[in-house]
């Protein structure tokens, strides 16, 4: 991974050099390995603070939306799961492509810091990825931990390796594809009873804080000004004194981005409360899935989503006979 | 300095719980957050940081103040003030305890907050040394000792057995009503507390913020840190959540809204970010219309206005947890450090 950082930084300081680009969107290095910032670097000498390695976990698209509207090209990098945010973004004339340079950045998976310090790696100071390994060091020793158990959820359900949209690509270790069953959460929900799907989600959704961090970090929350920022639309962005609309808040936001949602898994990494919020993204895009045919938000940026097409051999779902209701 | 054996703190916990409501650091739902005791809960100190600190419990995140019923050609006002019964919080860290003296300037002071006031005035605080400080801890930075934490008791962890050594009359009537189940420390055991205790600050020793400086924060220079080009960089990645102000233990700010219930309102107020876009929404529009100057509101009000109005007392205890939560991982210690704050080594 660190042989990947060099090469991007090197490019990225001779596209600049070359006028090629004016700015680069990339991580900056911060107290911890884990704590790093997205930033906008400007010169050779900024970007001695680029880094990219397991922890640049923030998904850089959203940025674009902004940054590509600016005078001048910004080079962006972006790992695979990452451009299909970007390609949504297009498809929703969101960002405007040609003042963006994309470098597909290869991607080993991302460490979830919090996973790391359940297994023991409390006082995290710094850490060491091998590939397979990680090797945690802290205050109280070090800890070591097989890769693939720290993962994010968002790369334990790893779409895959392949970047959707580029100009170029650093791929200097190519990765394996491996098999991921992205829908196995939302099976075990799904054969819930409907009372304990409700005490499921009632005990989830009641820790929220209302931070709005979810919708905040969202690629595809892109409005200017959300309904819950709305003061004459009745809701709040902040905590009501009926719990149902803080419960409400957030399978309101699964059915707006439902159909834009790539799975980019954001929501739930920067969730305080660890509540599994791509749990319900990831039920929208199953059902969309098994109603339209094969969906996948972001894979390109041309074909119409199922939930703004319409053909006469759409299904009707009907929920209450699907579950063995009467009528 | 008293005593109770580890394995019998359910005993403890029941025996307070009896007569009052007990607020304890308690794993609901995978995450460790404050909650109120009952047979059965799944007390955990040993995580060092709750989500949410410990202000929750005398400023809860949502409150009701009035309640307004519509009855016929009438409407009734009911004040939905009332007087707080005894309660007790208890694992209360250093860091958090200190942010109750932050905010009693804040809801103490002319006017008085009388919701506030009256959980300040009915609740024990039972604080927690720090065993295992953490990477994101800076609490000493300002002055506050996580070996030897302040509250109404102080309570301690080392080798089998929590120490306990009440502090102010509060403090003093709780542990009376606990008699039966305190022991007398010995000398042995006063030796094992103080190794314990050094060993927690030899460890503050080694954070990695152990030399952060807070000399160049304060009232002074106040303009020149306000037009600083800095803030344009640092808030650059910000995406003005509120979760760095809603897991802070001295972020004081709240709204007072209308909830519709169809037959009448609820007034309430709930807390506020000044990283949201209508915070201080007034008629003519939101005076600081860029997310720049939002964050830059939050940390100038920290190291700067706060401190100017109060004695040069920062209104951060260090507790770092928006450290861990911030989802682009900026923060006040990157501000602070931004600006000069780090001593030279």
């Amino acid at each position: 991974m660190q042989k990947v950082a060099e090469i991007a930084q090197k490019r990225a300081i001779q596209l600049l050099n070359q006028g090629a680009v004016n700015r680069v969107l990339g991580w900056k290095k911060g107290e911890f390995p884990y704590d790093e910032t997205p930033a906008v670097f400007a010169s050779a000498d900024e970007l001695k603070d680029f880094v990219y390695d397991s922890f640049s976990s923030p998904n850089l698209s959203k940025y674009l939306i902004e940054e590509s509207r600016k005078e001048g090209k910004v080079l962006a990098f972006l790992k695979p799961c990452d451009t299909y945010s970007f390609n949504q973004l297009i498809k929703e004339h969101r960002v405007n492509r040609e003042n963006v340079y994309i470098i597909g950045i290869e991607c080993g998976g991302m460490i979830d810091v919090v996973t790391l310090k359940n297994r023991g790696a409390v006082g995290l100071t710094g850490a060491d990825d091998d590939g397979e390994n990680i090797t945690a060091h802290t205050l109280y020793g070090d800890v070591k931990v097989r890769k693939e158990e720290v993962l994010l959820e968002k790369c334990q359900a790893c779409k895959g390796k392949k970047h959707v949209i580029y100009d170029e690509l650093i791929i200097v270790n190519p990765q394996d594809e491996k098999p991921r069953d992205r829908f196995a959460g939302v099976e075990a929900i799904e054969a819930m009873t409907p009372q304990e799907r409700f005490d499921f989600w009632r005990a989830q959704l009641s820790k929220c804080i209302r931070c709005n961090a979810c919708r905040n970090i969202c690629p595809a929350c892109s409005c200017l000004q959300c309904v819950f920022d709305n003061p004459k639309s009745g809701v709040a962005s902040k905590a009501s004194p009926d719990t149902f609309e803080e419960q409400l808040y957030h399978i309101i936001r699964a059915f707006h981005v439902a159909g834009r949602c790539t799975d980019c898994g954001e929501c739930s990494r920067v969730c305080p409360q660890d509540i599994p919020l791509h749990l319900l993204n990831r039920k929208f895009i199953k059902d969309m899935s098994a109603f339209y045919g094969e969906y996948k938000a972001g894979e390109d940026s041309e074909t119409r989503p199922p939930l703004v097409d319409f053909s006469k051999d759409d299904v009707e779902p009907c929920i209450i006979s699907d579950k063995g209701g009467d009528r | 300095m008293l005593k109770i054996k580890k394995s019998d703190l359910n005993k403890l916990y029941a025996a307070i719980a009896e007569r009052q409501t007990l607020y304890i650091p308690c794993n609901v739902s995978g995450k460790v957050n404050y909650a109120v005791w009952g047979e059965g809960a799944d007390v955990d100190l040993s995580t060092l940081k709750t989500v949410r600190s410990a202000k929750e419990v005398f400023f809860p995140q949502c409150e009701d103040i009035v309640s307004f019923k519509k009855e016929g050609k009438n409407i009734s006002v009911k004040s939905d003030h009332k007087e707080s019964e005894d309660f007790v919080v208890f694992g209360v860290r250093a860091c958090d305890c200190r942010s109750f003296d932050i905010l009693d300037r804040v809801f103490l002071s002319d006017p008085v907050d009388t919701f506030y006031k009256t959980k300040r005035e009915h609740g024990t605080v039972i604080t927690l040394a720090c065993n295992r400080p953490e990477e994101s801890c800076f609490c000493f930075a300002f002055g506050i000792d996580n070996a030897e934490p302040e509250g109404d008791i102080a309570a301690y962890f080392a080798g089998d057995y929590l120490y306990w050594s009440p502090k102010t009359e509060k403090g003093l009537n709780l542990t009376k009503t606990l008699n039966s189940l305190l022991l007398t420390a010995t000398d042995k055991d006063n030796d094992a507390l103080e190794k314990e205790q050094n060993n927690i600050r030899q460890t503050n020793e080694r954070l990695p913020f152990y030399g952060l400086d807070l000399s160049v924060w304060g009232a002074d220079g106040l303009l020149e840190k306000f037009n600083s080009e800095k803030w344009k960089e640092l808030s650059e990645a910000c995406v003005g959540c509120g979760a760095c102000t809603f897991v802070c233990p001295t972020c004081q700010c709240y709204d007072v809204r209308d909830f519709d219930k169809g037959n009448g309102v609820q007034r309430y107020r709930c807390w506020d970010s000044c990283m949201y876009k209508d915070f201080t929404m007034m008629a003519h529009g939101t005076p600081r219309p860029t997310q720049m100057q939002r964050f830059r509101q939050r940390f100038m009000h920290k190291l700067v206005y706060y401190p100017s109005n109060n004695e040069g007392i920062f209104s951060c205890v260090g507790c770092g947890r928006c450290v861990e939560k911030c989802p682009i991982h900026m923060n006040i210690v990157k501000v602070i450090k931004a600006f000069g704050g780090e001593k030279n080594e």
